[in-house]
């Protein structure tokens, strides 16, 4: 069951939630959840005995507080259950340390491998995660455990932000701009700015040239995804490899990293969104599991 | 002798003309779509104001990220050659030069006779160049000309965390929504920026007299802070800030018109 938000903005992503209805979380099971504040959109994930039961996903407010609550209670709804049910609360992103209804905090690189984990499998070895304000480059073991990282969240080239500057400027919903900048007869050079502010100015230029939407795209989006390839390339890319965070969906940064990689990266039917919060609800099941066999000792 | 020194910036078009030592004709535009024919028409206005014909022009130098396609040049010289030349001219005994334009900063030492010893720049991030006080203004929804003053009546740091323009300006709405002053806004943004300018200053090195240049310098809470980050050394605004490369090419070009001059030092 998915519910979607009104689309106002072009850089307005779905915001939705979801829930598996095979799932019975009345059943016994352990309930876990993690909730992931990042700082433009906010997951939550609620997990029985350590399968995805439900989630939802939107943008994150002005104050993290509230939108840690927001995110889980609409994950709750229709949900069948309520926050009580539920035994153990992660919180991660950046806003973790503002999340009210958390038993324990977790860094979001250790949440996003431990998700990519559960999402791509034990194969999944190198993690970027493309999110709103940074990007990261991560490697892990086969259990998900974060054995190297390296990150950017100074600067906004090779972030969700900058797309969605992007999408602005061309007044292309957010969604839509991977698959447009492929629509182009032939590939042209990626925008020579790094600085998203100067990128913007040079592809305005572009445009007066008279340059197309599309091939503006395909500059910046090649821009982008040579930006990311820098840093992965500095950390070292060990197979399997696997994108998460919301430019995961654009296939125009994806296809064009994995052509310059010169590997495909793995695919799941899970939202990659959510990797951070699902690794955080992971997280939960494990603690409340310790916290259990203490009770018993 | 009249010679003429074009600066084909990023965002405007300067032109300088010197008539026997003197700056006789100052003129400006926005660069639009087609630089070279702003720059004919800067050279007109320019001319005119001066009450100089094209034919009694002795030499022109051309200087800026356009420069190679000044109309009308004889010769070019780098923005940062063109800068600590004007510093020179205007203000002998400067030896660190700051020209902080619209899309990029930059920081000279000069060796005390208008030539130079060492630079940084920094044209890659809009977070150390006008363009950060512009997107910040509209983000504070006031001019630019009240940017300046407005941080000056602040008397509070308030830290800014971002360091990326695009970052800046949702951190900026969130600190207005947590009912923080425009004024003390205004003033992180003219610390944040005097910071980055520092560090990349030090990486050479900051001796005095310090000269500032470029669009920035019309930013008075960008001096003050400049001069707060520099433990209250003094900043000297030159007059007419954005002219003094422009100013600097003129002066190269009689440099080399009377045969004693740097020609093309680092290009």
């Amino acid at each position: 069951m998915t519910q979607e938000a009104p689309k106002k903005e072009f850089w307005r992503w779905k915001e939705y939630n979801w829930h598996d209805e095979n799932i019975d979380p009345r059943a016994g099971g352990i309930i876990s959840a993690g909730v992931d504040v990042g700082s433009v959109s906010s997951q939550a994930v609620i997990m029985v005995d350590g399968k995805l039961f439900a989630f939802a996903s939107m943008r994150t407010g002005s104050d993290s507080p509230d939108s840690a609550r927001n995110a889980m209670k609409w994950a709750l709804e229709g949900a069948s259950i309520s926050i009580d049910d539920i035994n153990f609360i992660v919180g991660t992103g950046y806003g973790r340390v503002n999340v009210p209804m958390a038993h324990k905090a977790i860094t979001e690189i250790a949440c996003h491998a431990r998700g990519a984990n559960y999402m791509y499998g034990p194969t999944v070895r190198t993690i970027l995660d493309m999110g709103g304000q940074d990007c990261k480059a991560i490697q892990c073991d086969e259990r998900g455990k974060v054995t190297n990282f390296l990150m950017n969240d100074k600067c906004a080239a090779g972030t969700g932000r900058g797309m969605e500057v992007f999408a602005n400027l061309l007044q292309i919903p957010i969604e839509d701009v991977g698959d447009m900048s492929f629509k182009v007869d032939e590939e042209p050079d990626p925008v020579s700015s790094t600085c998203v502010v100067f990128a913007k100015t040079e592809a305005a230029g572009l445009l007066r040239q008279g340059w197309g939407k599309n091939m503006v795209l395909a500059a910046y989006s090649s821009a982008m995804s040579h930006r990311v390839f820098t840093l992965i390339e500095r950390l070292g890319v060990t197979p399997e490899f696997a994108i998460t965070g919301g430019i995961a969906k654009n296939s125009g940064v994806v296809r064009r990293l994995e052509a310059e990689l010169g590997m495909k990266a793995l695919k799941s039917d899970i939202d990659s969104q959510i990797a951070g919060a699902l690794g955080a609800a992971l997280f939960g099941k494990a603690l409340y599991e310790k916290k259990l066999k203490k009770a018993k000792k | 002798m009249i010679t003429a020194g074009m600066d084909l910036g990023s965002k405007t078009v300067k032109v300088v003309i010197i008539k026997d030592g003197e700056v006789v004709a100052r003129a400006k535009l926005l660069s639009g779509f087609e630089q070279e024919v702003t720059a004919g028409e800067v050279m007109e206005t320019a001319l005119s104001e001066a009450g100089i014909k094209p034919e009694q022009i002795d030499n022109i130098v051309a200087t800026g990220a356009g420069r190679a396609y000044a109309p009308f040049a004889k010769g070019t010289i780098t923005e940062v050659g063109a800068a600590a030349r004007g510093a020179y001219a205007r203000y002998p005994s400067a030896r660190t030069v700051l020209d902080i334009g619209a899309e990029e900063g930059r920081a000279i030492i000069t060796s005390g006779d208008g030539k130079v010893k060492d630079f940084a720049i920094n044209e890659k991030c809009a977070a150390g160049s006008g363009t950060f006080i512009e997107s910040m203004a509209r983000a504070l929804e006031i001019t630019i000309e009240d940017f300046g003053p407005l941080a000056l009546t602040s008397d509070k740091a308030v830290p800014m965390n971002a360091q990326c323009a695009v970052f800046a300006e949702s951190e900026v709405v969130s600190l207005l929504h947590s009912r923080i002053s425009k004024k003390d806004i205004a003033r992180a943004v003219c610390d944040a920026i005097a910071s980055r300018i520092i560090s990349m200053a030090r990486r050479v090195s900051i001796e005095p007299d310090v000269v500032l240049m470029g669009g920035m310098a019309f930013n008075s809470g960008f001096v003050r802070s400049l001069e707060r980050t520099l433990e209250e050394m003094k900043i000297n605004v030159l007059d007419y800030p954005e002219f003094v490369p422009a100013e600097g090419a003129a002066w190269v070009a009689v440099d080399r018109a009377t045969g004693k001059g740097i020609v093309e030092s680092h290009d």
